[in-house]
């Protein structure tokens, strides 16, 4: 590819605007439209044709958090008036809350399983991108070939096999099993990702730090990690995602004890069957953890960290 | 600082022999050489010293003791990598400490040290600095700082001044050669440039191929080379090669070539067949009266002096004359040879052969 020295005209300084904001657009109407629904009422968000003005309510975000019964008048007579706001959009339904819901327990979890197996996958491939790095590994190239050959299927043609193997180990429905699955499927992208990182980082660093007096673990940690931590930023985020987004392996090994989010936001039933804004709003918090751990590890992603400390 | 001896050091990387059976000593104090064109295995040779390759065989002894198979942190020894390898993470003054802190100096007592250091080397005002910005001579700076830091038994530098720009490059030899007398170092310095390497060295190493080619002072190595290989490298121009068939015997100081008679030192080796005949530019003078004959193909105006090729009936001839000489292109002349500076080679394996001139040289060599 080559790069045009002259400065871009006005023109297609204003044609390239045009085409970014068009694209966020594009990618972020689904986004909206999912925000948006958590604040519909239930006869909002299913209207037709779909409504763009709407009197915005917090009953999806109530029902998302909170199990309801439904209510005689008598039963609400004697319960009194309600005590707190959500109670009182409940009871505008004719419900009364008996109690909140799951949503917390499987948000968590996705928390301990996402962000347990992305710190589990970033000590192992690190390790393993390193090795491959710097060291005479016998048989280097087909071991990173077998590596990436586990990513040559989908991960889900192996899950009757991995069903019976979680089955017979006691790891169905356990963090401890989900967080070891999601590591095995993202530790050969680690390896890959970062050993293009660690090999970008010049062999003199550590081997200036051995000369000033450190063991080659120290040289690694001391000097290699802090060099390394854009491309593990980087491929931590890529290992998250998948982990936190993963839906197929959730619904198959998972039902109580460890179920994540992705599975039970789908599944979340209202007075009048899916209750579509609690859904919504189950999804739009679910965004947040990935957003916020991107948006944090941004800063990392976009310093030249090793800029003009070597010259090539 | 330290004696630095290197015995029958070999170094193998699978099938490559990049340093065959290497033997040659450094004394305390010396500002050593390790000259040769790239891939000659000099660079190999400064970390299988320095502890960052491990020989495949043979002893490596620092200040006595034998550390060939020791880790580079055990050596007490410092090293200027070519690109400086500055950690990036650091600020000036903490590269600096860092070597001091490994071995756990206290905090107060690291910081004097630094400010000496900084002193020494003229950067006390950029030791809060990132070392992402600086300019390569304070780069260079900040790397010498932090080998001389800690005092090791050794400075190793790889190509210190590659990285620098021409112009620098002077400015930062001689302040190289001034901090190392200052230190009382031991200094090796890895080059392939033959006039930093003259200009720099107590003594030099001349490799090829992975074999030590020649070891000794500078101005020995540039007089009485031990092989064709280190006549050709070092000079400019390299000193003139004339191939003839021909016949010395020992004890004979001259020879005949071309059919002509060549006065030269007294030999104290023979042999009948290929040799070449090799002497400096700088020892050859032009006088039409001399049996041996040229013509000048090409001059090359020099200042002072300029360079005069000739042909002649055994291969071209530099000579270095004055300037002031008339000498145009197309002129039949004699050339005469310094009869004391000649040097005769093996033409088959390059070797100089003895004469009462570089006897001395070559045996201790």
């Amino acid at each position: 590819m080559s790069f045009s020295v002259t400065e871009p005209t006005k023109g297609t300084k204003w044609f390239a605007g045009v085409l970014v904001v068009a694209y966020a657009v594009i990618t972020l109407i689904p986004l909206l439209w999912i925000i948006a629904t958590g604040f519909k009422s239930p006869a909002d968000s299913i209207a037709y044709p779909p409504v763009v003005v709407f009197e915005p309510t917090l009953e999806g975000y109530v029902n998302l958090f909170t199990d309801r019964t439904r209510a005689t008048e008598d039963m609400l007579e004697a319960a009194g008036p309600p005590q707190t706001w959500y109670e009182e959009i409940a009871r505008e339904r004719g419900t009364v809350i008996s109690g909140p819901s799951r949503y917390g327990e499987r948000f968590l979890n996705s928390v301990i399983i996402g962000f347990g197996s992305t710190a589990l996958c970033m000590i192992l491939g690190t390790a393993a991108a390193y090795a491959f790095s710097r060291f005479r590994v016998p048989l280097k190239d087909d071991l990173l070939f077998f590596i990436l050959s586990t990513r040559m299927m989908p991960p889900i043609a192996v899950a009757i096999p991995i069903f019976l193997m979680f089955r017979n180990l006691g790891l169905n429905d356990t963090h401890l099993g989900m967080i070891l699955l999601y590591t095995a499927v993202n530790l050969s992208l680690s390896v890959w990702l970062l050993k293009g990182f660690i090999d970008e980082i010049p062999m003199e660093y550590e081997e200036a730090a051995l000369i000033d007096g450190y063991t080659r673990f120290q040289a690694f940690y001391k000097v290699v990690l802090p060099q390394a931590a854009t491309g593990i930023a980087s491929t931590a985020i890529f290992c998250l995602i998948f982990a936190w987004n993963e839906y197929a392996f959730a619904v198959l090994l998972t039902s109580g004890e460890a179920q994540t989010a992705p599975p039970f936001i789908p599944n979340i039933i209202g007075v009048n069957g899916k209750d579509w804004p609690a859904v919504a709003a189950g999804a739009t918090i679910f965004l947040v953890p990935v957003m916020v751990f991107t948006v944090l590890l941004r800063k990392h992603l976009l310093r030249g960290i090793t800029f003009g400390a070597v010259r090539k | 600082m330290a004696q630095i001896r290197i015995e029958n050091v070999r170094k193998e990387f699978g099938a490559f022999t990049a340093v065959q059976s290497s033997t040659f000593t450094i004394e305390d104090g010396e500002f050593f050489m390790l000259l040769g064109p790239s891939g000659c295995g000099k660079t190999t040779t400064l970390r299988m010293m320095a502890g960052l390759e491990l020989p495949t065989s043979g002893e490596i002894y620092i200040d006595g003791e034998e550390v060939g198979q020791k880790p580079a942190s055990q050596r007490d020894i410092a090293f200027v990598f070519q690109m400086f390898a500055l950690y990036p993470h650091m600020n000036v003054g903490k590269n600096i400490s860092y070597p001091l802190l490994s071995q756990g100096m206290p905090k107060p007592e690291v910081k004097k040290k630094v400010g000496e250091i900084a002193e020494i080397l003229g950067i006390t005002d950029i030791l809060n600095k990132p070392v992402g910005g600086l300019s390569g001579g304070d780069r260079q700076r900040v790397a010498l700082g932090r080998a001389i830091v800690r005092d090791p038994k050794a400075f190793f530098m790889d190509e210190p001044l590659g990285a620098l720009d021409a112009e620098f490059r002077e400015h930062m030899s001689e302040e190289l050669r001034a901090l190392h007398d200052r230190m009382n170092a031991t200094t090796v310095y890895v080059t392939h440039d033959q006039l930093e390497a003259m200009q720099m060295g107590d003594k030099i190493v001349v490799m090829n191929h992975g074999v030590v080619e020649q070891f000794g002072v500078p101005q020995d190595i540039y007089d009485w080379p031990a092989t064709k290989f280190v006549a050709q490298f070092i000079g400019s121009p390299p000193m003139n090669f004339l191939d003839f068939q021909g016949m010395v015997g020992t004890g004979q100081s001259e020879l005949r070539m071309n059919d002509v008679a060549i006065e030269m030192p007294e030999m104290r080796e023979g042999r009948d067949g290929a040799l070449t005949f090799g002497i400096r530019p700088e020892h050859v003078r032009l006088d039409d009266a001399a049996p041996y004959r040229g013509r000048v193909i090409a001059t090359e105006y020099l200042g002072t002096t300029q360079i005069v090729t000739l042909d002649t009936a055994n291969g071209e001839v530099k000579a270095r004359l004055s300037s002031a000489d008339a000498v145009k292109v197309g002129d039949q002349t004699g050339l005469r040879f310094d009869p004391r500076t000649i040097t005769l080679f093996d033409a088959e394996n390059g070797k100089a052969l003895k004469s009462a001139a570089n006897m001395e040289v070559l045996s201790h060599g």
